[in-house]
């Protein structure tokens, strides 16, 4: 069947590079048939694209190990969850699901907006030629289709990604990174084709937030695998990988709020290209430090060649983005500014630079090793205390910000009124600030002023749903007429979990480490843990080697937890097996790590008591509640959206 | 192989046909141009874009006061200006809402 699968993948090829081509010269020439064509080219691509995938799960699932990237990347023991999920575990199975995602969206893109001819005559080709870099790739350089005399077993699959996280984990982050290649699409589109009216904002709001938010919720569910998985009791290391995913989001998360500004003043046309396009590239870049194993990090079980061919694409990515956008300067021109430092506007504008100032350091903290190993030809890499510093600078900052958007009124906002709406979240963050001093919570600086902005911002979300309640009659009513907005405060009160979760499981966490023999009992940060034996177990995939270990606090029993380590015979691999209990009480975890086991029976136990730790998971949920409020549409707004861009609806209902 | 070989056929002729599809069912049409947005359909666009706008500016405007964020004398003084730019869009769009858009190339 690897043939089926060669085939289909060079059809997809066929048709990307044709959208490409003949949609160009379609949109260029004004071709109506071949417009027609260059579509239903991009359509049949995601049906071609999911047949090959659909060939690479079948060898997956029958252990056919004639796939060399088959027999790569799984084993026979290896469970089945696992064998299926090794199609984005391999550098060529993470190309084609890149590949079949992005023909899946375009190919709904293109359906969606079918009666919108004028806005996706550019747009197709701009989808092609992105699809057709990665179609080449599959088809010619990095194939998931090579095969070789099938050995006995399969090489297996490195023992970290043996996790049910790593099911969930690259799939969101591909619905993200491959996302923001729609509203590239569109706002490239709109730029070749000269019309650079809202319509292409409109089209690509939903695509922005959804993949904004799979981004978002890909990244947390990374925390998590890291947290559970690599056993050093964090969930994010500023690990290149990590950081790949995190820019994209900060450009798409400065994008979401600047196009309001274009949306309800017209102004920020060329800054909204500048961001779309920054997030788009930045997305390709992540891919790309994620596929080409160019960088040290926790991901580089993806070693490969594919960099040059990746660092072309982004360099034509970035100058074609470039080039667009400045040529269509003249169309961009604002024709109302900004009224005043003082307002809403304002606070989004301060809102974008931070976010993009932070998106910015964190890209010179991943490429500085790159570039002092391409000048000096010696690796310097840039550790935590630069990006902890960085964080702090922009991230407090935007913090508040996010308080205070709120609270200010669009266009202008006067002394007076401020004085009057910032007074409640102003006294609340005073008192916890005091508070937090008062029971001695002050010895992290970062941590009080975290914590001071989050009563402040938590106060200003409280207070803007109350008043709007008041003003409108009723809740329901409220968020039904403005989804977007109220939306979004439920992800900054999500936003608020994530910092008060995080600031209090770093900032106020202790670790302690101790060689326990059975029955010797160590303490930490109020909890005693007992040791009390050592077992051996024996899974298809694996063999455990844990210990018992009990969890007390003022001598009651809370939990036995089970801190070990699985040894991988087929991978050659060792995992940690981390224990964990979650206090109710504090919201915080006891997190077990087994670092050692001695000949003599004695274990050398790690220990971490991370308060506030699941508040950083919680916050998962509401960021999803309040994207999922936000993406909700909006009958009313849809009528008012249809009447503007229907040629002649105005008229007719006029 | 066979087999695999055979699929695959089938797929790139379904595929072909698919593609070709447009020039299947259109072989010679009227006329094959592309329907492009003339001055006026762009003028009036870009009238709604602004009357959508003033009028949302104002919708902002009496939310913020009535949620505190606008002062009453505020309120009063941004008011007029508003009240007139909306009313501006909205003349300007009214003499166009008899004329149909100005269109080029038809298309169908």
């Amino acid at each position: 069947m690897a043939a089926l699968g060669r085939v289909a993948l060079l059809l997809s090829f066929a048709l990307v590079a044709y959208a490409l081509a003949a949609g160009s010269f379609a949109a260029y020439t004004r071709r109506r048939r071949l417009a027609l064509s260059a579509q239903n080219a991009l359509l049949a691509a995601f049906g071609t694209t999911l047949v090959a995938a659909g060939v690479l799960l079948a060898a997956l699932a029958r252990h056919d190990f004639s796939f060399v990237y088959v027999a790569s990347h799984t084993s026979r023991s290896l469970p089945l969850g696992y064998t299926l999920s090794a199609f984005w575990g391999g550098q060529e199975g993470s190309l084609l699901l890149w590949l079949l995602i992005l023909s899946g969206y375009s190919a709904l893109a293109v359906w969606l907006n079918r009666r919108s001819r004028q806005l996706i005559t550019w747009v197709v080709p701009v989808l092609g030629g992105v699809a057709t870099f990665f179609a080449f790739m599959l088809c010619f350089v990095s194939s998931p289709f090579d095969q070789a005399v099938a050995p006995a077993d399969g090489a297996g699959m490195v023992a970290s990604l043996q996790n049910p996280y790593m099911l969930a984990h690259p799939p969101m982050l591909y619905l993200g990174y491959v996302g923001l290649t729609i509203p590239f699409a569109f706002a490239m589109g709109a730029l070749l084709s000269g019309r650079t009216d809202e319509r292409w904002i409109v089209a690509t709001r939903r695509w922005t937030l959804a993949a904004w938010t799979f981004l978002g919720v890909g990244q947390l569910l990374g925390a998590h695998w890291a947290y559970v998985e690599i056993g050093w009791g964090g969930y994010y290391a500023w690990d290149p990988v990590e950081n790949a995913a995190l820019m994209p989001w900060l450009a798409a998360t400065a994008f979401l709020h600047s196009v309001m500004i274009q949306e309800k003043r017209g102004m920020l046309k060329v800054w909204n290209m500048v961001l779309v396009a920054l997030a788009f590239n930045l997305s390709i870049l992540g891919t790309f430090l994620t596929r080409s194993g160019v960088v040290n990090s926790i991901h580089s079980f993806s070693q490969s060649s594919i960099g040059g061919w990746f660092l072309g694409f982004i360099v034509v990515c970035v100058l074609f983005s470039v080039a667009i956008i400045y040529l269509r300067l003249p169309l961009l021109r604002a024709r109302t500014k900004l009224e005043s430092l003082v307002s809403r506007e304002a606070t989004f504008l301060y809102n974008n630079l931070l976010l993009v100032a932070l998106a910015l350091t964190i890209l010179w903290g991943v490429m500085y090793p790159l570039l002092t190993q391409a000048v000096n030809g010696e690796t310097r890499s840039v550790s935590k205390p630069y990006y902890d510093f960085f964080l702090h600078s922009f991230g407090l900052p935007l913090l508040l910000l996010m308080g205070i958007g709120p609270l200010v009124a669009w266009r202008r906002a006067s002394l007076r009124a401020l004085g009057k709406t910032f007074v409640i979240p102003a006294v609340t963050a005073l008192v916890t600030g005091v508070a937090l001093i008062a029971v001695g919570l002050g010895s992290s600086t970062p941590g009080l002023l975290a914590y001071t902005f989050s009563a402040f911002v938590l106060a200003s979300i409280v207070l803007e749903f109350v008043r709007g309640t008041r003003a409108t009659g009723s809740l329901r009513r409220l968020v039904a007429k403005n989804r977007r907005r109220y939306g979004g405060y439920v992800v900054h009160a999500s936003v608020l979990l994530l910092a008060i979760g995080v600031a209090g499981s770093s900032a106020y966490q202790t670790i302690r480490e101790s060689g326990l023999k059975p029955g010797q009992s160590m303490e930490v940060a109020g909890y005693t843990l007992t040791y009390r034996s050592l077992e051996n177990t024996q899974q298809s995939n694996s063999q455990t080697t844990s210990a018992t270990v009990d969890v007390y606090r003022g001598g009651s029993h809370l939990s036995t937890l089970h801190p070990g380590k699985s040894f991988f015979p087929v991978e050659q691999d060792f995992g940690n097996d981390v224990a964990i209990y979650h206090d109710p009480r504090n919201l915080g975890d006891v997190f077990t790590i087994a670092d050692q086991f001695d000949k003599n029976g004695t274990l050398f136990l790690k220990v971490l008591v991370k308060p506030l730790v699941n508040l950083v998971w919680a916050a998962g949920f509401l960021f999803v509640f309040g994207s999922l409020v936000a993406l909700w549409p909006d009958a009313v707004e849809q009528r008012r959206l249809a009447e503007r861009y229907e040629p002649g609806a105005a008229v007719a209902r006029g | 192989m066979a087999l695999a070989l055979a699929l695959g056929a089938v797929l790139a002729t379904l595929v072909v046909v698919f593609v070709a599809r447009p020039f299947l069912r259109e072989p010679a049409p009227a006329s094959d141009r592309l329907d492009e947005p003339g001055a006026a359909e762009r003028l009036r666009l870009e009238l709604l874009e602004s009357r959508d706008r003033a009028l949302a500016a104002l919708k902002e405007l009496e939310f913020d006061h009535r949620t505190g964020k606008v002062t009453d004398d505020d309120y009063r003084e941004q008011l007029g200006p508003l009240r007139r730019r909306a009313a501006e869009t909205l003349r300007a769009l009214e003499p166009r809402a008899e004329a149909r858009p100005e269109r080029i190339g038809s298309g169908r």
